[in-house]
């Protein structure tokens, strides 16, 4: 293994090895809260399908349905995106909070458990941006916030799913300290960042609260900011597969982004500016661009948990200088 | 059998009392409302009254207009295409042609009788509608499937409305002028119209030939407005003797510059 002259990392010894949370790998909750997060991918997916489609007032109430609790509308026209959308939203409410409830229930660390009721609270906010992007007729700002709280609740059910796993619970990490400046942990955080700007930028773009032209600038930033931050952890970390995976995907996902974009931007910009309906190449591509941006999101934050996990941050330490004449002395 | 003519009697002057009354508040209102008229209309004298008319058209070439899948909804038959350019023999439909300045500080009641959109085979008829502030529209939905009817306004109150087949017409107002607001419906995302909100009577929209033609106009020089949803906005100066019938035409160049 190659040291860096300035780097501080070194694993801790062999065998060294940190192990600080107990709790018993329960396959039934981590199976449930995949099932959530592949759920809310879903429900990403189907939101994105009311915005291409023009469908999002196509139900003019909320939270009833043409007047209705529990009836189903005949689903056409715009109507089919609309309602099938809220009826994704609301077993992914259910499920939301039985897996809180069973959490509290099963798992013995207490983070996961407010984790559990962090994920019930970002759901609740979620439905109601939702209500409200119906009643205030899809303002931007609303329309924009309901688009990225989805993604964060997105990243938290995957975390969840992370966290509930086997490796995650009964693996003992072996710890290398990073003592770059700036660390990859700085620099997963710092991908995190671009990528929420980015998303705010396109959600603004797409729900008609700005021109596209912040979003394409931010693309440039943040390809550079993930392609450093990717080939940082594959050129020094590639030996520990937890960091290693996530950064291939990341940047495979990066760049598949890009090209998304880049169809998404023609079918809807430059094609589409006379389209007298939504046409399906661009409810394609900007249905993809958007379940694809998810992912990247939620993958970035996996790497910057993992990179949390298995590479910390060397801290140097400092010793006061009143102390350190005085041992002098 | 007895009683029975006595209540009526008795009842009589009572109806005959509450008939009366009814009548007098009815011509009292009509009064009231023509009190108000004369209180809030400018008189215009129509002895000195002017019209224009005229041609608009449309310079450049004519893309052919985009066909609609109406495949969404089985309810929408028929075949559907794009409206944002109706063009016949160079003459452009759908512009609206209004009095934009020069009216000064003369005021004008809205008309009682209300204009009509009406849904039929998942398009809007017409496709561009001139309504007086505060005059009635009334959304009627002939299709056999719901539509929802949602104006996207810049300076009056946005709403968002389901009309069934079977729901009586919707009746609307808007408090202020607007120049081609859109109007959608979500569920079929191609019905899309646009209503124009006028302060004064003095507005017309090109038919299919391109003609429209404005009456009733006091003697004046005016700014008027040529507005299509695509093109924009052109503007002409004009002066009107007293009863004099003038023609102004006005042509579009294509945004291409072809």
């Amino acid at each position: 293994m190659k040291h860096g002259s300035r780097s501080s990392r070194q694993p801790l010894s062999g065998s060294t090895t940190l192990k600080a949370i107990e709790t018993t790998y329960n396959p039934r909750h981590h199976r449930f809260a995949v099932i959530l997060a592949c759920w809310t991918f879903l429900l990403i997916v189907a939101g994105a399908l009311v915005t291409s489609n023009d469908a999002g007032l196509s139900v003019p109430d909320w939270p009833t349905s043409f007047g209705s609790w529990y009836k189903i509308p005949k689903l056409v026209g715009g109507v089919k995106f609309e309602h099938t959308h809220r009826m994704i939203a609301q077993v992914a409410g259910l499920l939301t909070i039985i897996l809180a409830i069973w959490t509290w229930k099963v798992d013995k660390r207490r983070w996961m458990r407010i984790l559990g009721l962090v994920a019930v609270g970002t759901v609740v906010v979620q439905g109601v941006l939702g209500g409200l992007t119906v009643l205030f007729y899809l303002p931007p700002a609303v329309s924009s916030a309901h688009a990225a709280v989805a993604q964060t609740f997105f990243c938290i059910a995957v975390v969840m799913a992370m966290f509930t796993g086997r490796q995650w619970i009964e693996e003992h990490p072996c710890v290398e300290f990073d003592g770059r400046k700036p660390t990859l942990f700085t620099l997963t955080l710092l991908s995190i960042l671009v990528l929420y700007v980015q998303l705010l930028l396109g959600a603004m773009f797409r729900h008609h609260g700005m021109s596209w032209w912040p979003h394409v600038l931010n693309a440039v930033v943040v390809s550079f900011v993930l392609a450093w931050t990717a080939i940082r952890a594959l050129s020094i970390y590639s030996h520990i597969e937890a960091v290693r995976r996530p950064a291939i995907l990341m940047l495979s996902l990066l760049i598949t982004q890009l090209g998304l974009g880049f169809l998404a931007f023609q079918t809807r910009v430059e094609w589409g500016k006379d389209a007298v309906q939504p046409e399906l190449p661009m409810v394609v591509s900007t249905v993809v661009h958007v379940a694809v941006g998810a992912l990247l999101l939620a993958t970035t934050v996996v790497l910057a948990i993992q990179v949390w996990r298995h590479v910390p941050v060397a801290f140097e330490e400092r010793v006061p200088q009143a102390q350190r004449d005085a041992s002098v002395a | 059998m007895s009683k029975t003519p006595s209540f009526v009697i008795l009842l009589l002057p009572v109806l005959l009392l509450i008939s009366s009354c009814n009548t007098n508040q009815s011509s009292n209102t009509a009064a009231q409302r023509q009190a108000s008229t004369t209180a809030t209309s400018t008189p215009i004298d129509p002895a000195t009254v002017a019209s224009v008319s005229g041609t608009i058209r449309f310079d450049g070439p004519v893309p052919a207009p985009k066909k609609i899948d109406m495949s969404q909804d089985p309810a929408c038959t028929g075949s559907n295409q794009g409206e944002m350019l109706v063009v016949s023999n160079g003459n452009l439909a759908n512009v609206l042609v209004y009095i934009k300045d020069g009216l000064g500080n003369r005021t004008f009641m809205p008309p009682s009788t209300p204009v009509i959109i009406d849904q039929r085979g998942c398009r809007y008829h017409p496709h561009v509608l001139a309504a007086m502030t505060g005059q009635t529209i009334q959304i009627r939905n002939d299709d056999a499937t719901t539509h929802n009817i949602h104006p996207m306004p810049k300076h009056n109150r946005e709403w968002n409305i389901s009309e069934t087949t079977s729901s009586p017409a919707i009746q609307q107002r808007f408090a202020n002028q607007e120049i081609m607001m859109p109007m959608k419906c979500n569920l079929h995302p191609w019905m899309r119209m646009y209503i124009n909100v006028v302060s004064n009577p003095f507005f017309a929209v090109t038919d299919s030939a391109g003609k429209y033609e404005i009456n009733g106009l006091p003697p004046g020089t005016y700014t008027l407005a040529f507005v299509h949803e695509k093109l924009g906005e052109l503007d002409q100066q004009i002066t009107l003797a007293p009863k004099e019938n003038k023609t102004v035409d006005e042509a579009f160049k294509s945004p291409n510059g072809d």
